[in-house]
């Protein structure tokens, strides 16, 4: 399994990989908004941890039909559906190594991007944790879409249509971590059940996403 | 008519909107029964004619 | 189908039945809130649609969990034909929410968490309904579907405590629900009833009928082949 992770990290790091077209995405997503909404500090401030968790949300969507299909198509998803690793391993090293090159970077570029956005410096800490716990939910649940839609040509706009609606919950409690911080209020609850989606996630998806690449590679 | 007073227009408009949604949605349903209905009838006769 | 045969007429006759009972007995026989004026009127509507928006899912559910478990056809059959009622039925609860929210509200639209949850809901029915769409062979179809229906089914009810946190959040405590624990009058709550009833009916009749379809179709499809290969 640590052979299969090194050469995805591998894969996945290579040019073209997506792995900086995320960050780039998040950049630009998050420079919009000031374009969109007006340069009132005040106004950005308040808005800063949802723009910033909405635009990780879709700079990790941008690489999720990546995970399986690659493999898919030159028959690489058949061999490990039929070899000794169980599949559900496969699966989640597949997310594992999309968190590790979307998420992960993604969290550590998020404080940097919010002082564009007047986050208070205060709360750079909390957004960037934040999103370390919320991101494996959204790499799992994206992988989860990603094995229903592997068969499929062109199916990046259905894979986005399927995963989005699955990311709200940690889209809430994600933002809502740092907004009720940044309003002076106890943000317990909403960092536990942030975590505990993403737990929840790393263990059903495995099992699901499993499932559906076996029906998808019949 | 009862007298809808001033919400005559929000309550009309309710009850317009849902009718026609349920009534597209049945309509579609019936079209689309009809249409599979004749089809199979269609196939299962040429089926029985060549045996 | 011998059965449906039978059922199905009975079943639109008490649907077709109910709904204008329910309807015309709250329409024109009830009177006006002392609150809400003529707009009470609008519960015939809301409250069984979004009754049935959520029962429709539930009963995909189930199928869902049928096929994958049993592998009975039908089941996977019924959980697609009852998806666009299930969706028309969320569109209908939220039309007459919004409705009904600007005069009693000041607004069409409310961040309010019964609202967002229907919203929610009605984007989990479009990737359902997309999903089947877009993939070819239908046993492969209705295995993917049904996963979907599990795994959504779980943030779906995430989504509703989710939203519940979040709306808490920056409105604490103004209960903008119309239909919230206020408890219904008795001059209301019969003719309610019975719409509820009606619009149950009417799912259940529109399921059986595009059920049919949808076991018509497949059986058209197996024909079709049978003609190719031969």
């Amino acid at each position: 399994m640590i052979a299969l992770l090194k050469r995805d990290l591998k894969l996945a790091l290579r040019s073209g990989g997506g792995f900086g077209l995320s960050l780039a995405f998040f950049l630009i997503v998050v420079m919009f908004v000031p374009f969109g909404v007006g340069p009132n500090s005040a106004t950005l401030a308040l808005i800063a941890p949802g723009i910033l968790w909405v635009g990780a949300l879709l700079a990790s969507l941008l690489s999720l039909d990546r995970v399986f299909q690659l493999d898919f198509e030159d028959g690489t998803l058949d061999l490990m559906a039929t070899s000794p690793l169980p599949l559900e391993g496969v699966v989640a090293i597949k997310a594992l190594t999309h968190w590790l090159t979307t998420g992960l970077p993604l969290s550590l570029a998020a404080p940097v991007l919010g002082a564009l956005l007047s986050l208070p410096n205060d709360a750079f800490l909390w957004m960037f944790v934040s999103l370390l716990i919320g991101t494996p939910a959204l790499s799992f649940l994206g992988a989860f879409g990603a094995a229903i839609t592997v068969g499929l040509k062109r199916g990046g706009l259905l894979l986005s249509l399927l995963v989005l609606p699955l990311y709200i919950p940690s889209l809430i409690f994600g933002a809502q971590s740092v907004t009720l911080i940044m309003e002076g209020l106890d943000n317990a609850t909403a960092f536990a059940l942030s975590a505990a989606i993403s737990l929840l996630s790393f263990a059903i998806v495995p099992f699901a996403a499993a499932y559906a690449i076996k029906v998808n590679i019949r | 008519m009862p007298d809808l007073g001033q919400y005559s227009g929000p309550v009309l408009s309710a009850y317009a909107v849902s009718t026609v949604l349920i009534v597209v949605v049945t309509a579609l349903s019936l079209w689309r029964a009809a249409k599979v209905k004749k089809q199979l009838a269609k196939i299962e006769k040429r089926h029985k004619d060549n045996g | 189908m011998r059965l449906t045969d039978r059922v199905l007429p009975v079943v639109t006759v008490l649907s077709v039945g109910a709904l204008l009972v329910g309807l015309i007995w709250g329409f024109f026989f009830t009177p006006d809130d002392y609150k809400q004026g003529s707009t009470v009127k609008i519960i015939y509507l809301h409250v069984p649609s979004a009754l049935m928006a959520i029962n429709a899912w539930l009963m995909m559910f189930v199928a869902s969990l049928i096929w994958l478990i049993r592998r009975h056809h039908v089941s996977a059959l019924a959980a697609r034909a009852a998806a666009p009622i299930g969706v028309t039925m969320t569109l209908i609860a939220l039309f007459t929410g919004a409705i009904w929210g600007q005069p009693m509200w000041g607004t069409y639209w409310a961040w309010d968490p019964r609202l967002t949850s229907f919203m929610i809901l009605f984007v989990f029915y479009l990737g359902y309904i997309a999903l089947w769409a877009a993939i070819e062979d239908q046993d492969t179809a209705a295995d993917l579907t049904s996963v979907l229906c599990l795994v959504g089914s779980i943030f779906a009810l995430l989504s509703r405590y989710a939203v519940n946190f979040w709306n808490q959040g920056l409105h604490q405590g103004a209960s903008l629900s119309v239909d919230s624990a206020q408890p219904v009058d008795n001059v209301f709550r019969y003719p309610l009833f019975v719409s509820m009833a009606g619009f149950m009916f009417l799912f259940v009749a529109l399921v059986l009928l595009r059920t049919r379809t949808e076991i018509r179709s497949r059986r058209m499809a197996a024909l079709i082949a049978r003609e190719r290969s031969a």
